[in-house]
């Protein structure tokens, strides 16, 4: 009876152990790679979609609705140093680029409303913003920070590249202009 | 009994008081900097300062640590919270190790309940691996001995 028992408890473990590797292999074999990586093999992914409850008014700001315009995708914290030398930029170009139907949208991840929208007031932004709280968009964009700033064509897909760190500094800079006229004529 | 009378009257109003407002550095392990996952008091990452500085604000103005939890839960989700709350799906992460002690618990118990049950019946102690002494034997050692003691 004892053996009986042992070899159960045997058995058990064993089917415990497969079982575990099999999800493990299902799990790896399965997970998405991410847009990030992706487009920084060259490709050009879909960008991830997003619904989001917006920050400078009430109501949704979805992705899907720029569907069909260039967008400049920035994601931002009012935590942020960077985030905030950033922003005139990402306001100008906003400002420059809009008649030729371009959007900026700035997502504000892992923050708190009220902070958000005071630092949006001081640093004059006008373009659309986005409430991010649980930091979902963070995830599915692969982001390792803020800030980080993505190019979504008409087509609703990623180009360029996904810039790390502020469009404003020297080895951003340049980019992030190539960035705005790649986005525009694609 | 004027003294024991003002004692139960300031007992009375300071005990909801200090009940609806929480320390912060209570609440500062409560709660999960969201970009660095861990509890507040053991961050300090510019994210952990501001909601630090929200529970400050919040401590002063003294709300309850279950209005200040929902308003952070509505910001950030659920996973802002260092445990998972008492209620619905969460309730498994408090029943599961239970659960699983008790488990481990009448697993170990049944194998020592079997093994104590299986053990053969003892056997008399052997000298060396030899057979017991004759009781005749036996007998004469001891006079022997007690001979020895005298």
């Amino acid at each position: 009876m004892a053996t009986r028992l042992k070899l159960g408890a045997q058995l058990l473990a064993v089917a415990l152990v497969t079982g575990l590797f099999a999800l493990l292999i299902w799990k790896v074999a399965t997970q998405d790679e991410g847009a990030s990586r992706k487009l920084q093999r060259g490709e050009t992914p879909p960008a991830p979609a997003f619904t989001l409850d917006r920050l400078d008014q009430p109501g949704k700001l979805s992705l899907a609705a720029y569907r069909g315009r260039p967008v400049v995708l920035n994601f931002w914290a009012s935590w942020c140093v960077p985030c905030k030398e950033e922003a005139p930029l990402l306001e100008g170009v906003w400002n420059r680029y809009r008649d030729q139907g371009l959007v900026v949208i700035g997502v504000d991840i892992n923050d708190l409303r009220s902070d958000a929208r005071r630092f949006a007031r001081q640093n004059k932004m006008s373009y659309p913003l986005a409430f991010d709280g649980i930091g979902k968009t963070s995830t599915d964009y692969g982001l390792t920070g803020v800030p980080e700033t993505f190019f979504v064509a008409r087509n609703g897909r990623l180009v360029c590249e996904r810039l790390q760190a502020g469009v404003h500094l020297d080895g951003n800079r340049d980019r992030f202009d190539d960035c705005v006229q790649e986005v525009l004529s694609a | 009994m004027r003294l024991l009378l003002a004692i139960v009257v300031a007992l009375a109003v300071a005990g909801p008081a200090s009940a609806a407002c929480p320390s912060v550095s209570d609440l500062e392990g409560k709660f999960i900097c969201p970009t660095c996952k861990t509890t507040l008091d053991q961050s300090d990452a510019p994210a952990a300062r501001r909601i630090k500085a929200y529970l400050a604000e919040r401590v002063a103005a003294c709300a309850s640590e279950e209005q200040i939890s929902d308003e952070l839960v509505a910001q950030f989700g659920p996973a802002v919270l260092a445990a998972p709350p008492r209620e619905g799906f969460h309730w498994l992460a408090w029943l599961l190790p239970v659960v699983g002690l008790l488990g481990a618990g009448a697993v170990v118990s049944v194998f020592v309940w079997r093994w104590s049950r299986s053990r053969p019946a003892e056997v008399a102690p052997e000298a060396n691996g030899r057979p017991p002494l004759d009781p005749e034997l036996e007998r004469r050692l001891d006079r022997e001995l007690a001979r020895f003691d005298r």
